[in-house]
């Protein structure tokens, strides 16, 4: 008998994919997940926090420098606390990283301009619950929609990521790395490896119809995971 | 701010000449304030007025069963099945965008987001259509750089994807580009939100942002040709706030789900004037704004700053009284301004009410029943000289390598780039992808169309010509992906309405979209009106831009533009091999000249019915209509995006090979299919000319003549023009 899962997507003023990503957990968990607006700080009873992208506060400050502190937030950090999964993706990766939740920033993109595109990523690990379901150096197509994707990290930080197979995705060929990003890291995972933040939207790529299904095993995973 | 007295030196510099001026002594019966002379010269610009245009657009169908809003509210509204309606318009920002191109373009996609949510409709899709000058000319890249970052840097950001588009170049617009933004929405077919204020003493709500003194007199502006000064009319040029816009959005859908709105009306072109003034005369009824109750951004503003301010992102309502909390809720969780600022009257007028002074009071009947209507003079434009027989002097291979790398037709991917295209997770066909875009309905297998198209260089030639071939190109760029045309939005753009050689084209090319909407069934239910575009006496190209939008019942049935393997290519529609105002002609042959290709309506519409039944009968792989740079362009843009190859048989006899692959006879699709034969078959037995043009594999384009050309060398040389010269 399969647990029920409980997901949440949060959502701040100036997100702009959290319907994107609710369809994506809907069709992999098979029902909808719970969507919280920023003020809401009660997050007792679910297994996986999803952040999804837009312009938290418009990017006025730094992007997603506001978002990060939001009371929503400390919720965030009590649920890792807890052992619960975390996902961020795009403008909610940069969220957990102003957050402190994850090492590195995102800076503006090496080119300077918005950079909307299929990317390819390359799965650098399959023993977490984000990517169980994908094989190790399987290349899958998502599409990437973003300014500031630069990732950044000092040297140390990077060995750190390295070393301790934090790294979950890099940008892989044909596309390769357009945005600059360092050891082309498109999605780093926390220490326990229940926090995912990464660039590019799995959640956009999970519909033949829309291009294909090259992200539903991220959710497939996770909905297994959860199940478990 | 100016202390003059109002008189008609005044006017005159507001954009009034003596015989409008006359009229407003005459409505008013005494000087008007500053502030009056302000409404009034803002309500009668040509940009809210379309006094040069409104005899003209009378001209165009508006109606068909499926269409339940018109030309005349915010936005057109269409029926498209299962309870929904699409919800849809075009509008210009090509003045701001010469003078500010980020800003400019930027505010353009923010007004016309503003003009489809205001009618309750979520937006799902933005396209934009633009008109740049000569790349040689020093001044065109940094304008395509800007309107381009604007349009991402604000559709990006209010999360609505852009899905479609397109883009020409020529010195014409030198001076004077165009930017017309486009935006689709979905909204329950019975819950359309109108602007007609109803209800003696309900409140006049402003939310959204606070005003400031950006924008005033904008509308005037938009009204007037540019002369050597036009860069010191930055401050008229509007700043955006993309995320206020998305909060307004989402505020605004929030609030059209429970019955407190009775009326709403976004502040675009003049502010809170055309808003009020639009509101309060469509109801029939008069309103009195307190402008002490105004969001301010800045301090010390006078009345005739506030009532012409262009600032963004504000939207006026009227609310039913019992429900005013309710809607402070709403607007209090989004952080947005809320503010009652008037009340709805029953004196027929206008008032305006600043620091205890009564600035404006104006009847608002003969303000909008005598408004100017000019039957402006019309000289009928001369007809293109024949260009004759052109020789081919360079082959199909070196025509075709020469194309597919000009302006005109390069790649536009460097610009698709910058654009958020998936966002909203229901983009089924992505830009580049098909002739349309196509962008499912969330939770439907219901799908829209989306397209813009206008050829400036036809409507030049023959203004009728041309304005029934945008409609037709719009109405095939739909077919072609099998959906099933709807309806149309228009964005005109033209010169000085005071010359008559404008006025004639912009008549002729009127003359040629009712004519193509009548014969294909595809009514116009909103538009704009763009004129004076004109820099140092030298006008734009004729620009009758049409936005299509048509409906598939089933998403799944899209067909895109890319080639697989194995298929073989079919032409269907009839080739004479017109070589008038082709871009062969241009880029090869190097002259502008002749006539442009005629479109036939009745075997438009045979043929665009066959491809579409064949389409949704599942025998099509893929389908591209044939416009620019004729044939062989079709086939290799469809090779490039299968990235698979073909192998094209000769042309038919007769027919000089560069006038079959390089002319530009309309009403043509080329087809990928398995069955070529029985395609062929069905063809013949509707009465559509069909011919087999050969079969798609492997790695190159080999052409009729031998030659082949490897495709990653067509790709380089078709993706190299935007980068290299916007990024060297």
């Amino acid at each position: 008998m399969l647990r029920e899962m409980r997901a949440a997507v949060v959502t701040f003023p100036g997100i702009n994919r959290e319907r994107d990503m609710a369809i994506a957990l809907t069709r992999s968990f098979g029902r909808a997940p719970r969507m919280i607006w920023h003020r809401d700080t009660d997050l007792s009873g679910l297994d996986l926090i999803v952040i999804p992208g837009g312009f938290s506060y418009g990017d006025y400050l730094r992007c997603g420098a506001m978002a990060a502190h939001s009371p929503v937030m400390d919720a965030v950090r009590a649920h890792t606390a807890r052992g619960g999964y975390v996902l961020g993706v795009c403008n909610g990766f940069q969220i957990l990283t102003e957050a402190g939740m994850l090492p590195g920033a995102l800076l503006r993109n090496a080119g300077l301009r918005f950079l909307s595109s299929d990317c390819h990523l390359r799965v650098e690990r399959t023993d977490t619950a984000f990517t169980s379901h994908y094989q190790r150096g399987d290349i899958f197509r998502a599409p990437m929609a973003h300014g500031d994707g630069n990732y950044f990290a000092d040297d140390a930080t990077l060995d750190r990521l390295e070393g301790e197979g934090l790294v979950a995705f890099r940008y892989a060929p044909p596309t390769g790395n357009r945005n600059g990003s360092a050891r082309d890291i498109a999605g780093i995972l926390s220490p326990n490896l229940r926090v995912l933040g990464l660039m590019p939207h799995p959640e956009d790529l999970v519909d033949p119809l829309l291009g294909g299904e090259d992200g539903k095993p991220l959710f497939d995973s996770l909905a297994a995971t959860l199940a478990a | 701010m100016t202390t003059r007295p109002v008189d008609a030196v005044l006017a005159r510099e507001f954009g009034l000449n003596a015989e409008e001026y006359a009229r407003v002594l005459a409505i008013m019966g005494r000087t008007p304030t500053l502030t009056e002379l302000g409404i009034f010269s803002v309500m009668w610009s040509e940009h809210c007025s379309y006094k040069s245009s409104r005899v003209w657009l009378r001209e165009l169908p508006t109606r068909a069963p499926w269409v339940i809003h018109g030309p005349g509210e915010n936005a057109g509204v269409v029926d498209i099945g299962d309870g929904l309606a699409a919800v849809f318009k075009m509008e210009s920002h090509n003045h701001p965008s010469f003078i500010e191109p980020y800003q400019g373009a930027a505010t353009g996609v923010g007004g016309i987001l503003r003009d489809v949510f205001t009618m309750g409709a979520r937006p799902i899709a933005n396209l934009n259509a633009l008109r740049f000058g000569d790349p040689g000319d020093p001044r065109t890249r940094r304008i395509v750089d800007g309107v381009v970052r604007g349009i991402g840097g604000y559709g990006n950001c209010v999360g609505v994807p852009t899905v479609g588009g397109e883009v020409n170049f020529h010195a014409a617009y030198n001076g004077n580009p165009l930017v017309n933004a486009m935006t689709v929405g979905i909204a329950p077919r019975d819950r359309i939100f109108l602007s007609a204020a109803a209800g003696v003493g309900n409140p006049v709500v402003y939310v959204g942002s606070k005003t400031g003194r950006d924008g005033i007199h904008g509308a005037t502006m938009a009204s007037a040709a540019f002369g050597e000064d036009s860069a010191e009319k930055r401050p008229t040029v509007q700043v955006g706030d993309p995320f206020t816009e998305k909060l307004l959005i989402e505020a605004c859908l929030e609030l059209m789900a429970t019955d407190a709105i009775i009326a709403i009306q976004d502040m675009g072109a003049a502010g809170l004037t055309s808003s009020s003034v639009e509101m309060a005369g469509k109801g029939g009824v008069g309103i009195t704004l307190d402008l002490d109750a105004v969001p301010q951004r800045e301090r010390d503003m006078t009345a005739y700053e506030m009532m012409l301010s262009e600032s963004q992102e504000r939207m006026l309502m009227v609310l039913r009284p019992d429900r005013e909390h309710v809607a402070r809720a709403v607007f209090e969780k989004w952080e947005l301004d809320f503010a009652v600022i008037g009340r709805l009257t029953n004196s027929g007028r206008i008032v305006v009410r600043h620091q205890g002074r009564i600035e404006a009071d104006i009847p608002l009947a003969p303000l909008a029943d005598q408004a100017p209507l000019y039957h402006r003079p019309t000289m009928p434009p001369p007809p293109p000289a024949p260009c004759g027989e052109v020789a081919d002097t360079v082959g199909l291979e070196a025509a075709l390598v020469r194309l597919l790398g000009c302006p005109d037709l390069c790649s536009r991917a460097w610009i698709w780039d910058q654009y958020d295209a998936t966002v909203g997770g229901q983009t089924v066909k992505r830009p580049g992808a098909a002739d349309a875009a196509v962008v499912r309905v969330e939770g439907h297998a219901r799908a829209l169309a989306l397209t813009t198209d206008c050829t400036p260089r036809y409507c030049a030639a023959d203004a009728r010509a041309g304005g029934a071939q945008a409609v037709a190109e719009a109405w095939r760029n739909l077919t072609a992906v099998g959906a099933r045309p709807l309806a149309v939005t228009d964005n005109l753009n033209f010169g000085n309405p005071e010359r008559p050689e404008i006025m004639g084209q912009f008549a002729d090319a009127i003359a040629g979209m009712a004519e193509a909407c009548r014969a294909l069934d595809f009514p116009v239910v909103s538009g704009n009106v763009s004129l004076y575009n004109e820099t140092e006496g030298r006008s734009v190209l004729p620009t009758p831009a049409i936005g299509g939008l048509g409906v598939l019942d089933d998403a799944a049935r899209a067909v895109g533009i890319a080639l697989r393997p194995g298929l073989d290519l079919v032409l269907l529609g009839a080739t004479a091999g017109h070589l008038g105002q082709s871009l062969w002609l241009r880029e090869v042959a190097g002259q502008e000249a002749g006539p442009p290709p005629p479109v036939d309506l009745v075997a438009e519409r045979r043929v665009g019915d066959f491809v579409r039944a064949r389409i949704l009968a599942g025998t099509v792989a893929a389908c591209h209509d044939v416009s620019d740079g004729g044939l062989l362009v079709a086939v290799a843009e469809m090779a490039l995006a299968g990235e698979v190859g073909a192998r094209l048989l000769p042309g038919p006899d007769g027919l000089a090979p560069h006038a079959f692959w390089f002319g530009e006879d309309q009403g043509r699709y080329v087809l990928a299919v398995a069955d070529s034969a029985a395609l062929l078959a069905a063809a013949a037995a509707e009465g559509v000319p069909a011919r087999r043009l050969g079969s798609a594999g492997g790695l190159d384009l080999t052409l009729p003549d031998g030659a082949t050309i490897s495709l990653p060398v067509l790709r380089r040389r078709h993706e190299q023009f935007l980068p290299d010269w916007l990024e060297g």
